[in-house]
């Protein structure tokens, strides 16, 4: 039952958070002089009558703390307000991008976790052979290369010449699941490949180093003096206990990882929660920024405590804390 | 030569240097035993050479406008554009590199890009640096209270996603240059002072800082003249190594539209206009890139080659022919006695690829 | 010659003139915390429990124990290294316990501390100069040339070369780093010197140097030293008078020759004959007494005596109330032992049978 106490503990600071994120992202947009606010939502060229317009219809006169009010209410109801040019409910346009960011990111995650582990197991097990001196070099190239430039280069080499003959599997932009999973994955492809490429480097170096270590500890070595089969040293043991850091930096990572979201589906053009979010910059269009705000903390809330759940499992000292 | 007013000749003289250089010898510091270690690894010292090379070419940038005749600014249709309004590639009419969307000179722009991100990498890790230690030496010095409240902090600013934080700060302000030191800098203090935390502890547990104590020594001459020097090798790694984070920090922000603003080049910037021109120009993409994975690819070398010149014990990402597995070999080398332990340096920073 | 001390005595108006310093029941527990968000205490560590002791100017007390005897955690307390649970420390008739450190702060250069470990208590990163100057420039007693000159005249007097001065920690071997350490302690020229087992790690050879520097800088400079060891011989080398720790207790003190001639408490019996003799024939006819079992932990201390579930000559009354330091029957009034059966002249403990208590 320590597991479930941790699990509410950790839930309630996760809503804690949450609460605060949004309270400082509104009042960060909100706080300011009427004026400004409402010119930037009513767009750039607006008259001093839209202006006004702006300003009764969203009842931005009212003092902030009562505007505040109303925030959090709605917030409460999973209600995130409006867009202001389209009029649409962000609701609705956040759930409209939820596809693309969800298949990037799932996608992603197994593909740089199965990469980077398996990597960086066999390069600890191998260590300086040829594999491993190579997969050194690509993980150091790897970790210095900016997202964004990974995927323009994937386009400029792969996805340029291939369509150029004819081989078009490989598309930019988004292809729901619904028009068939091989359509989808050959959208998908690259997208995935540029989020896992960097990840896959950062966790390589980060599983090779912690089983190498792990390989030298003592009661590896009894183990294999056990007669133990040599897999199943480094499988049942050794991994095991490599996984751990593993884990807490995915926690770590899952912040960060938003990020890279953003900038990968501005490459390709996947249209999803990072590239709309980026746009409504453009557009100052401040509800679909703080929802986005929002549901970006909620997200990393969620999946911190899943992260801990995770960490707590495999390592038992943990739940007591 | 004279030894005290009398003359000593041939062998004589030979021997009394040998005594004296012995006797004179000052002991060599950490610093230039990590400086000697360091001139031998050839891959360190080639990056080295890059960063200087590349640093220089930044400062001298108006020099190669004179010799072009081509201002970062300055669109060129006529020379610089194909007929349908594409780029030109390199080498066509005075165009080193080739043109960029409007007609403008491409290498011109990545040398003025060059200034914006290594300024940028500089400043960022600067502040960073000073802000870090600064807050990691107190944390872990004074322990107790002012530990928890400085710890909490920063791991929630290390938690943070940047990118929201940049987007909230670029509708409020507007994106600028500003923007982007302030946001960088923002994490870069905390990723250093967690690092600088963690060291400090350790240190402080070491008997000569009770030794310190005991002689009635103040805090703060404890954390400037016992701890921060021991703490400077790890930060020297940790700077080297935070600085192409946050080139491409920045190169991220200008890509996404949040950071420099065109016509103000920056490699971010130049590749997002790039994207444009896929199939017609190969060099608008490539160019820019290679700038960008050269500059971080060096810095993180650099920052390995330091690391292991500080600790010859730590396992390098890539340290090729080095022989046997070093792991095994934890004797102490007898220069080594107390110094930090770098294997566990850096770790935590995220590199310069991911976000 | 120690002042025998009852665990219960008033000290007040009866000590010597000449004590320098004087500890009076002392106590010192660190608190075992648990807990993940909000820690609780759940335990205390018994490091040092209602421990007095005194030492005159000029004089040296051996403080011997095993690891975990709490010896060390006493030594810091003298020093002021870590605050105090309960009790007293006066220093030259100034109660000097639990003070701030600013008050501290002029103590300190009466009170000095040598350390155990020469390769860890020298900065690595600084110059033997600048770590045999610190006291000066804390203290701000000397600055520029003059702290150089005096500097160099220290290392002159602990048997280093002056020329060295620029050198770091590094370039010396262990018994040139102890002497540096020793250098630093003397600087300001303290009355106190505690010593924490500042031979156990170097090699034999050495540890005979730097115990005859040390008896040197005695003679010549008035110290008083404040000895830790958990070598016997050494301490026997060094000391007036001896005080014996058990798990943050004294078991047995008085001065050197009656406790090493006529050990009264079984431990202390127990030390001696655990100690290698130099001589071959005393050595093969003496018979070893082993104790059994492991040094208890200090978090939860046995009851009555806490030697009782490893003495040889354990009663029922033992494992009950706990002894009282005393003078034992025979012996002067300055060695005192806290045991209910203390071993008699000629006794031969190694013979003894254990009782049925565990």
């Amino acid at each position: 039952m320590a597991i479930f106490r941790f699990l509410v503990r950790r839930i309630l600071t996760g809503i804690v958070v949450i609460w605060l994120v949004a309270t400082g992202a509104f009042f960060l947009f909100f706080a300011r002089p009427v004026a400004t606010v409402a010119h930037q939502l009513a767009g750039r060229a607006a008259t001093p009558q839209v202006i006004n317009t702006v300003i009764s219809n969203l009842g931005l006169n009212q003092p902030i703390l009562v505007q505040y009010w109303h925030f959090i209410d709605n917030l409460l109801h999973g209600n995130l307000g409006f867009s202001y040019y389209t009029g649409e409910s962000v609701n609705t346009m956040l759930k409209q991008d939820l596809p693309p960011t969800i298949s990037l990111v799932i996608g992603g995650l197994v593909l740089w976790l199965v990469v980077g582990l398996s990597v960086g197991i066999i390069s600890a097990t191998r260590p300086r052979s040829l594999f491993d001196r190579t997969s050194s070099v690509a993980v150091l190239v790897g970790l210095s290369m900016p997202v964004f430039v990974v995927g323009e280069l994937l386009i400029l080499f792969v996805f340029v010449p291939l369509n150029k003959h004819g081989f078009t599997w490989i598309q930019t932009g988004y292809a729901g699941i619904s028009q068939g999973v091989v359509t989808w994955a050959g959208h998908m492809i690259l997208p995935w490949i540029t989020l896992a490429a960097v990840q896959a480097a950062v966790y390589t170096r980060l599983t090779r180093g912690q089983l190498l270590d792990t390989l030298g500890e003592d009661y590896i070595r009894t183990a294999r003096s056990k007669g133990l089969s040599e897999r199943r040293v480094i499988y049942r043991h050794g991994v095991r206990a490599a996984l751990t850091p593993v884990v807490s930096q995915l926690g770590v990572d899952v912040g960060q990882l938003l990020g890279g979201v953003i900038v990968v589906e501005a490459v390709f053009g996947l249209g999803g929660l990072g590239q709309t979010s980026v746009e409504a910059i453009y557009t100052d269009n401040l509800p679909v920024i703080i929802g986005f705000v929002v549901l970006a903390a909620t997200f990393v809330v969620v999946a911190n405590i899943i992260v801990d759940l995770v960490y707590a499992l495999l390592d038992p000292r943990v739940r007591i804390a | 030569m004279s030894i005290g007013g009398i003359e000593v000749q041939g062998r004589e003289a030979v021997a009394a240097e040998a005594f004296l250089d012995v006797a004179n010898v000052e002991g060599r510091s950490q610093w230039q035993l990590t400086w000697r270690r360091l001139r031998q690894d050839k891959v360190a010292m080639a990056s080295l050479a890059v960063i200087v090379i590349m640093v220089v070419l930044a400062i001298i940038a108006p020099a190669f406008v004179s010799i072009t005749h081509h201002p970062p600014n300055f669109a060129y249709p006529n020379t610089g554009e194909t007929v349908a309004g594409n780029p030109v590639g390199p080498g066509t009419a005075g165009f080193w590199l080739g043109t960029d969307g409007t007609g403008r000179d491409l290498f011109i722009r990545i040398l003025y890009g060059a200034r914006i991100s290594l300024f940028v990498g500089f400043v960022t890790t600067a502040i960073g640096v000073l802000a870090g230690v600064s807050v990691g030496l107190i944390a872990g010095y004074f322990g107790g209270v002012v530990d928890t409240i400085l710890a909490r902090f920063t791991d929630a600013v290390l938690a943070f996603p940047y990118i929201v934080l940049a987007l909230s700060l670029a509708v409020v302000i507007g994106p600028s240059l500003t923007v982007i030191i302030g946001v960088i800098a923002f994490f870069s203090w905390a990723a250093i002072a967690r690092i600088v935390r963690g060291q400090t502890l350790s240190i402080k547990e070491k008997e000569y800082i009770e030794a310190a104590r005991s002689l009635g020594a103040g805090p703060f001459r404890i954390m400037f003249l016992d701890i921060l020097p021991n703490l400077l090798a790890p930060v020297l790694v940790i700077a080297t190594l935070y600085i192409p984070t946050a080139v491409v920090f920045e190169a991220t922000l200008s890509y996404l539209g949040l950071g420099i603003q065109p016509p103000t080049a920056s490699w971010g910037n130049i590749l997002s206009d790039a994207q444009n021109f896929y199939q017609v120009a190969w060099w608008y993409v490539v160019f820019p890139a290679a700038a960008l994975l050269i500059t971080t690819l060096a810095f993180n070398l650099l920052g390995d080659g330091i690391r292991d010149a500080m600790d010859p014990r730590t396992e390098r990402v890539f340290a090729a022919g080095r022989g046997r597995r070093r792991r095994d070999t934890r004797r102490k080398l007898a220069d080594d006695s107390g110094t930090v332990d770098m294997s566990r340096v850096a770790p935590s920073i995220p590199p310069a690829g991911s976000n | 010659m120690t002042v025998p001390l009852n665990a219960n005595a008033d000290v007040s108006g009866s000590a010597d003139d000449d004590v320098l310093v004087r500890v009076e029941n002392l106590v010192k527990y660190f608190p075992v915390r648990a807990g993940g968000l909000i820690q609780r205490t759940v335990g205390q560590v018994h490091a040092v429990d209602d421990v007095s002791l005194s030492i005159p100017r000029g004089k040296t007390l051996g403080l011997v124990g095993e690891t975990g005897s709490g010896k060390s955690t006493l030594a810091r307390c003298v020093a002021g290294l870590i605050p105090v649970t309960a009790g007293r420390v006066t220093f030259e008739g100034r109660d000097i316990t639990n003070l701030s450190r600013r008050a501290m702060r002029p103590m300190r250069r009466s009170i000095q501390m040598i350390f155990q470990d020469p390769y860890s208590s020298l900065n690595p990163r600084r110059r033997v100069g600048a770590i045999i100057g610190d006291p000066f420039a804390i203290h701000k007693t000397a600055t520029g040339s003059e702290r150089k000159r005096q500097v160099q005249e220290l290392m002159e007097r602990v048997g280093l070369n002056p020329e060295h001065y620029n050198r770091f920690p590094a370039e010396f071997s262990g018994g040139q780093r102890q002497r540096i350490g020793v250098a630093r302690a003397l600087a300001l020229r303290p009355l106190l010197i505690i010593c924490d087992e500042p031979v156990s790690a170097l090699d034999v050879s050495i540890q005979a140097q730097v115990l005859n520097l040390l008896a040197d800088l005695q003679r010549d400079y008035g110290l008083t030293y404040l000895f830790i060891a958990h070598d016997l011989e050494v301490v026997r080398h060094v000391s007036d008078s001896v005080s014996v720790m058990y798990l943050g207790r004294i078991a047995e003190a008085g001065p050197k020759d009656n406790v090493y001639g006529s050990p009264r408490h079984p431990y202390t019996t127990a030390l001696m004959s655990a100690a290698p003799a130099a001589d071959p024939d005393t050595a093969a006819s003496r018979q070893r007494i082993v104790l059994v079992g492991d040094v208890p932990s200090p978090i939860d201390p046995p009851s009555g005596c806490r030697f009782h579930p490893r003495c040889p000559k354990a009663q029922p009354l033992c494992s009950e109330t706990e002894p009282q330091l005393e003078v034992k029957a025979g012996d002067p009034a300055t060695h005192v032992t806290a045991c209910h059966f203390p071993v008699k002249a000629g006794e031969n403990l190694a013979a003894a049978g254990r009782s049925e208590l565990s």
